[in-house]
C-alpha cells in the first residue's frame, strides 16, 4: 500500500515538473523575438476593443445603453480570446509537440495542459487590465468578485475539456482544425459579446436568448462579467431562466466535457505516439 | 564452417549464477503497426471505409515474442540490421510505444535517450535546454542544478550556455545534447545508436566515460547500435533480432559475428535474371549475361583454412577467354592479389568454377572478391585482352575474417611479414 503511494507520488511528481518547465518554455516562446515582448499580452486584446468599439458600439450601435457596455465588451473579449487561443492551440498542441512524443514517454496530458495553462497566464494580465480599466468605466466592484474565482475555474476546465477532446480527434482527423475553426466563429457569433442579450430579446427573440444563455462558454462569460463588472447590467442564466434546475444545466455540462476530454484523451493518448 | 555458424546461432546457456537484481525484465513482447493501405487520414475517407467496410491497413508485425532479462550493472547490447525492430524495442522498453502482447518490467529509474537532445529548443538558450531537457526526462530544477556543472564540462560549453541554441554549431548542440544524456542520474541508461558523436577528443572523452560505467555495478546501460566494436568493448552480455525475433541471445562475441554475417548476406537477387527491356544489370551484356562470385560456405571465416568460393558464368563464344579474381581490402583499402591472366577456362555454356584461396598471410577484416571475364583475341599476347563482364557489388563475395588472435591494424600478419631488428 505505502508503495503504491509513493509511485502515486512519484507519478504527479514527475508530471508536476514536466508541466512547470513547459509553461515556463511555452511563455518564453511566446513573445520570442518580438520588439514588445509579453505587452502584447495587454496590447492584443486592447487594440482588438478598440476595432470592435468603434465597429460595433459607435457605427452600428449594439449597445444597451448601460454605461459598462463598452468595459463589458471588453472583458468578454478577453474571455473569449481565452477559450478560443485554449481550445485552438491546445487541440493542435499534441501534433505539434509530436517530436517529444514519439522520442520520450511522460505524461502527454501535461502537453494539453501547459498549452491551455498558457492561455490561462494571458488571461490573468488581461482580466487584470479590465479591472483598471474598470475603476475608471463604472465597473461596480463588490463582494461578488470573489465568485469569480470558481468561474474561471469552471471557464479552465471547460476549455481543457474541449482541449483534450479536440487535441485527440485532431490527432486523427485533421480536419477537425479546419471544424473547429468555423464553429468557433460561429459560437461567438451566438454569444453576447459584441451586442448586448438584452437586443436578442428586444427583437423578439426571447427563446434563443435563453438557449444562448444556456450554453456553457456563454454562460461562464456572462457569469463573470456579471460578477466583476456590474451585478446591475449584466444578466445572468439564472435571471434569464425560469426553471432553476435547467439552469444547472450549462455547469454540469462543463464537468460532462471535462470528464468526456479525459475519457476520450486517456482511450487514445497511448497510441499518440505510433500515429503522430 | 558450418558448424561455427550452428554454434552460433544456439543460444548461449545463461550463467545460472547470476544473483544480481533484474532491473529491466521484457516478457513475451509483441508488436504490430497497422498500415493504412489507403490514405485513411481525413474524415471522408474514414466514413468511405467504413460504409464500404473496408479496414484501410494492414498489419505489420514488427516483434513476435521477445524475452529477455537484464541485470543490475549489465551493459546490454541490442543488435540488429535496419528494419529488424530494435528501435520499436527500444521505444517500448522507454515505454513510448505499449506491446500488445506481453510485458516490460522496470526496476528504477530508466533514463531513454531514442534521440539526443527530445525538447530542445533553437531559441532557447544552452542553459534553458539543459533544464527543460533534464525536465523531460524526469529531473527536477534541484536536481538539474546538482548536475548542471558536471554537464557543461564534460560538454566543454562553459562559455557558451547563455548562448541561443540556434547560434551553437551542430557538434556543440551535440555535444550538449550528449553530456545531458549521460550525466544523468538514472539508474538504467537506454542509449540508441548514439555512439558516432563528436570529434575525436570527445570520443574518447565518451570512450573513457563507457569504460567507467562498465565498472560501476550500480549503472545499467542498454546500447542499440551497429558498431560491432563498441558491442565487443562494453558490452557483457547482447542479443541479436533480425525480422522481430531475438535469433542470438548472451555472449556478446557471437551476437556480434552474427550480425557481421547477417549482413554479408545482403538480400541475394533471384537466380535467374532475366534483362529488364534489353538492358543487362551493370556489368553485364549480351555477350556474357551471367558473372557471379559467390561463397562456397559462410562467408564469416573464423578457422585458419583456404576460402573457397565459386564464380558462375555464361559465355558462348569461341574465343579463347579468362576470368580475373580479385582480392580486394574492404577495411584498409587497396587491392591484395589478383588472378591476372592465369584462369583461362574452356568450358562454354552455363558454368560454374570454383577457386581456392588460402588466407593465411592477411590479418582479420573485411574483404571482397570480385571478377571479370576477358578473352583474349590472341592468346600469345596477353596484352591484347579486352574485357567482356565484371562483378557490380551486388554479384562480387563480400567476406570477414575473423579469428582469434588475428587482429592487426596492417593487412599482413606477423606470420607472413615482421621486422627484425638487427643492431
Amino acid at each position: 500500500m505505502k508503495q503504491f503511494v509513493n509511485r502515486l507520488q512519484n507519478r504527479y511528481h514527475y508530471a508536476l515538473v514536466v508541466f512547470k518547465e513547459l509553461v515556463k518554455t511555452n511563455f518564453k516562446l511566446r513573445y520570442q523575438g518580438s520588439f514588445l515582448g509579453v505587452l502584447w499580452s495587454v496590447l492584443q486584446p486592447l487594440m482588438l476593443f478598440a476595432v470592435m468599439y468603434v465597429v460595433f458600439v459607435k457605427f452600428l450601435k449594439f449597445s444597451d445603453g448601460t454605461p459598462t457596455f463598452p468595459i463589458s465588451l471588453l472583458c468578454g473579449t478577453c474571455l473569449w480570446q481565452f477559450f478560443a487561443e485554449s481550445t485552438g492551440m491546445g487541440m493542435r498542441s499534441i501534433v505539434d509537440r509530436g517530436d517529444l512524443l514519439r522520442k520520450i514517454h511522460f505524461p502527454n496530458y501535461i502537453i494539453v495542459a501547459s498549452t491551455t495553462m498558457g492561455s490561462m497566464i494571458s488571461l490573468a494580465i488581461n482580466l487584470a487590465v479590465v479591472i483598471l480599466f474598470g475603476t475608471f468605466a463604472h465597473a461596480h466592484y463588490t463582494w461578488r468578485v470573489l465568485l469569480v474565482i470558481p468561474s474561471i475555474i469552471q471557464l479552465y476546465a471547460l476549455s481543457l475539456g474541449v482541449a483534450l477532446l479536440l487535441g485527440s480527434l485532431y490527432v486523427y482527423f485533421r480536419d477537425i482544425g479546419h471544424i473547429w475553426e468555423v464553429l468557433l466563429q460561429a459560437l461567438f457569433y451566438a454569444t453576447p459579446i459584441i451586442y448586448p442579450i438584452s437586443m436578442v430579446i428586444d427583437r423578439g427573440y426571447g427563446w434563443a436568448a435563453k438557449v444562448m444563455m444556456l450554453m456553457p462558454a456563454t454562460q461562464t462569460i456572462m457569469d463573470i462579467r456579471h460578477n466583476l463588472i456590474s451585478p446591475e447590467y449584466v444578466p445572468t442564466v439564472w435571471q434569464m431562466v425560469n426553471n432553476k434546475w435547467l439552469c444547472l444545466l450549462p455547469y454540469v455540462a462543463s464537468v460532462f466535457i471535462l470528464w468526456l476530454g479525459i475519457h476520450v484523451f486517456r482511450k487514445y493518448s497511448a497510441k499518440f505516439a505510433e500515429v503522430l | 564452417m558450418t558448424d561455427s555458424e550452428k554454434n552460433v546461432a544456439v543460444t548461449a546457456p545463461q550463467s545460472t549464477e547470476d544473483n544480481r537484481p533484474v532491473v529491466l525484465k521484457v516478457e513475451h513482447v509483441a508488436k504490430y503497426f497497422r498500415l493504412p493501405t489507403e490514405q485513411a487520414t481525413g474524415l471522408k475517407m474514414a466514413f468511405l471505409n467504413w460504409t464500404r467496410g473496408i479496414k484501410g491497413y494492414t498489419e505489420q508485425h514488427v516483434l513476435r515474442d521477445i524475452n529477455f532479462e537484464v541485470h543490475q550493472g549489465d551493459f546490454f547490447g541490442i543488435v540488429g540490421r535496419n528494419g529488424s525492430g530494435k528501435s520499436t524495442l527500444l521505444k517500448i522498453i522507454s515505454q513510448i510505444y505499449k506491446p500488445e502482447k506481453g510485458k516490460v518490467t522496470v526496476n528504477g529509474k530508466l533514463v531513454p535517450f531514442i534521440e539526443l537532445g527530445v525538447g530542445f529548443n533553437p531559441e532557447l538558450t544552452g542553459r534553458e535546454n539543459v533544464y527543460l531537457n533534464g525536465a523531460l526526462l524526469g529531473f527536477t530544477r534541484e536536481e538539474i542544478d546538482a548536475m548542471y556543472d558536471d554537464i557543461v564540462d564534460f560538454a566543454e560549453l562553459g562559455e557558451f550556455m547563455d548562448q541561443k541554441l540556434k547560434n551553437y554549431s551542430s557538434g556543440m548542440q551535440v555535444r550538449l545534447a550528449f553530456s545531458v544524456a549521460i550525466k544523468a542520474q538514472g539508474d538504467i541508461l537506454v542509449l540508441d545508436e548514439v555512439l558516432a558523436v563528436g570529434d575525436e577528443a570527445f570520443q574518447r572523452k565518451c570512450d573513457n566515460f563507457f569504460a567507467h560505467i562498465k565498472q560501476d555495478p550500480t549503472k545499467t546501460v542498454i546500447l542499440v547500435t551497429h558498431a560491432m566494436d563498441a558491442v565487443k568493448k562494453y558490452c557483457n552480455k547482447a542479443i541479436l533480432i533480425k525480422d522481430g525475433e531475438i535469433i542470438v541471445s548472451g555472449n556478446k562475441n557471437d551476437v556480434a559475428d552474427q550480425y557481421t554475417l547477417e549482413n554479408l548476406k545482403t538480400a541475394k537477387r533471384s537466380e535467374t535474371e532475366q534483362p529488364v527491356n534489353g538492358q543487362y544489370p551493370a556489368g553485364l551484356s549480351e555477350r556474357v549475361p551471367r558473372l557471379e562470385v559467390r561463397p562456397e560456405s559462410t562467408p564469416l571465416i573464423k578457422t585458419r583454412e583456404p576460402f573457397r568460393f565459386c564464380v558462375d558464368y555464361e559465355f558462348n563464344e569461341d574465343e579463347e577467354f579468362y576470368l580475373t579474381v580479385t582480392l580486394f581490402d574492404m577495411t584498409r583499402g587497396g587491392i591484395i592479389c589478383d588472378s591476372a591472366a592465369d584462369l583461362r577456362q574452356t568450358k562454354r555454356g552455363r558454368q560454374t568454377a570454383t577457386f581456392e584461396l588460402p588466407l593465411d598471410a592477411i590479418c582479420n577484416g573485411d574483404y571482397r572478391i570480385t571478377a571479370q571475364l576477358r578473352i583474349l583475341p590472341d592468346p600469345d599476347d596477353v596484352q591484347s585482352n579486352q574485357q567482356l563482364a565484371y562483378t557490380d557489388e551486388t554479384r562480387s563475395c563480400d567476406f570477414a575474417l575473423r579469428i582469434s588472435g588475428n587482429n592487426g591494424y596492417a593487412l599482413l600478419n606477423k606470420n607472413t611479414m615482421q621486422v627484425k631488428q638487427l643492431v
